[in-house]
């Protein structure tokens, strides 16, 4: 298997990572954990965009990957991190191709507004379910990875901190590989000009259909790895403004490059952490300000930045 | 001859607007057959049906003997039925040789791979033939939307013609071009055609291409065809030219109307 440019480097950051995740502070560790982690849900956001298609129900994947880990540990014995990971993503790909058959078929803001519906859907019969805590949500089994029980507290952090950053790592090369293999470029050939994909002989429903299903399967990968690092799953994960969140930190990225949503998801940590900090009871317009700021300065996020400067050394 | 495609009885309505009325065509295997008509006299219309872009209201669509009626576009297209547009299809924000590579990808294969890459150096070397076949090799990298309308409507016929058709359907192929590129984009577009071994079926409105280029000419009027023949018998004829050309040909009223 050969490796390119962008591969290598990914692989280079996420080992530098990783040995940075043994100097620095339990916090730090925490905020970039959770960040990545969402990182992985918004690469599902951005798949979808490249595609022409906006999900403002992404929080859906989100939240089963994390509820699969959580009621894996509670309710099945099911304890290794990998096993409970790998189910949540199952459990998404089954549940989106049944909501892809009906959702495919949409585009634009009925492809948004019904993504939503089926995210707030799955809050409802959480919010619902006193079984798995209602409103407060529950608490996830202590995990192990192949029979190894982790310390807890800092051992629990950073165990979880490098899983996250390997699997961003592979979900990264093999997402990387996506949009220049067949299926990433004709999606955005879809989004393009679906009328000329569909006189080539192909079916854009379909490609949709497939890049909806890896795309759930990714994002419910970020849910997962949250619930891990948080130990708590709650309905919040499905709520709206969660999935708006996804949404930002997508368009604060840009589409231009997979690492773009690592990046945007740790500036979006750090800005909130700082403004709740700051300003307490107006932290959400900072927030706003700083997507403005980004729309206006940079409407294709912050990866043009350094798309800019590449194309500046080339010319 | 063989007939590739025949159309019976076929029929679309708009509410209340009657578009194409009893179209009953037969076009053998090799045949270059223009369709002529003003604006709104159901040519476009005509071709919509035959590719599955419209749903015709009655009437049934025969290709190569099998019904096609109510495939999909994709369905047609793969069943060996192309065709170009009126105003060129093709992917905007892609540079011209990406948008071949996308139609050598969809050629090869209706389920596109994973993650092997598109951009193989094999369709690149294929995709480069069909630039310099296509005289638009100057284009490779530039966008579609940074080319002329007469090299963006070549790309797009281009396209159409990468998953060997056996029938061809152009849609207007010289609209929005210039006088001085209609021959030369004409002649381009009738090599590649010959050498394909396609039947074409072309929509278009410049008498003079008609002429040149076709061996039958069907003229269409308030979605009937009111003529089929032979190009200069069906541009002498009287209805054609009171309802169709509007103007008397210089040559003499031929035979072959029917």
């Amino acid at each position: 298997m050969r490796f390119d440019k962008t591969e290598i480097s990914l692989a280079a950051v996420a080992i530098a990572l990783v040995l940075f995740g043994f100097v620095s502070p339990g916090w730090l560790i925490f905020l970039l954990t959770i960040a990545f982690a969402k990182a992985l849900v918004v690469q599902g956001v951005v798949m979808q965009m490249r595609s022409g298609l906006v999900s403002f129900g992404q929080g859906l994947f989100y939240c089963i990957g994390g509820y699969t880990v959580g009621m894996g540990g509670q309710f099945f014995g099911i304890h290794d991190a990998i096993a409970a990971l790998s189910l949540g993503m199952l459990v998404a790909i089954a549940v989106a191709m049944v909501l892809g058959l009906l959702l495919t078929r949409y585009r634009d803001i009925f492809f948004a507004m019904l993504s939503l519906a089926f995210s707030m859907i799955l809050f409802g019969i959480l919010v619902k379910s006193p079984e798995l805590g209602s409103t407060d949500g529950f608490n996830v089994h202590n995990w192990t990875i192949f029979g190894w029980a982790p310390d807890g507290g800092e051992s629990s952090q950073h165990t979880v901190f490098t899983l996250t950053i390997l699997a961003g790592l592979v979900i990264a090369v093999l997402i990387h590989r996506y949009t220049k293999a067949g299926i990433g470029v004709i999606c955005e050939a879809v989004r393009e000009n679906e009328v000329r994909v569909e006189y080539l002989g192909l079916s854009p429903r379909w490609l949709l259909y497939g890049n909806y299903v890896s795309a759930a399967a990714v994002s419910a990968l970020g849910g997962g790895l949250t619930a891990l690092a948080t130990g708590h799953v709650d309905p919040e994960m499905a709520y709206w403004t969660t999935s708006g969140e996804f949404i930002f930190i997508a368009l604060l990225g840009g589409l231009g490059h997979v690492a773009a949503p690592f990046i945007a998801a740790v500036v979006f940590s750090v800005v909130r952490t700082y403004a709740i900090e700051l300003v307490p009871h107006t932290w959400q317009m900072i927030l706003g300000f700083t997507l403005l700021g980004v729309i206006v300065f940079l409407p294709k996020g912050l990866w043009s930045l350094v798309s800019r400067k590449k194309a500046g050394e080339r010319a | 001859m063989t007939v590739i495609l025949e159309t019976k009885s076929l029929n679309k309505e708009f509410g209340a607007v009657i578009a194409a009325k009893d179209l009953d065509v037969r076009i053998s295997k090799g045949e270059i057959v223009g369709v002529i008509g003003s604006n709104g006299a159901g040519k476009t219309t005509f071709i919509n049906m035959v590719t599955g872009y419209l749903k015709p209201t009655r009437g049934e669509i025969l290709f190569n003997g099998k019904s096609i009626l109510g495939h999909s576009p994709r369905a047609i297209t793969r069943a060996g039925m192309a065709r170009s547009f009126q105003v060129a299809q093709l992917f905007p924000e892609m540079t011209v040789l990406d948008n071949l590579i996308v139609a050598l990808a969809a050629a090869e294969s209706p389920r596109p791979s994973f993650l092997s890459p598109l951009r193989s150096d094999k369709r690149i070397a294929r995709a480069e033939d069909i630039l310099r076949e296509f005289g638009v090799e100057n284009y490779r990298d530039s966008l579609v939307t940074a080319v002329p309308q007469g090299a963006r409507k070549l790309v797009d016929i281009a396209m159409a013609l990468i998953g060997n058709p056996q029938m061809l359907l152009l849609d207007e192929p010289t609209s929005g071009v210039s006088m001085d590129e209609k021959t030369g984009l004409m002649d381009t577009v009738m090599n590649a055609v010959r050498q394909h071994g396609v039947t074409v079926l072309f929509v278009e409105h410049d008498m003079d291409v008609v002429e040149r280029y076709v061996s039958r000419v069907l003229a269409f009027y308030s979605g009937e065809i009111i003529a089929d023949g032979q190009p200069s018998a069906v541009l002498a004829d009287e209805r054609v030219r009171d309802l169709v050309t509007g103007h008397r040909p210089t040559h003499k009223k031929g035979n072959g109307v029917s």
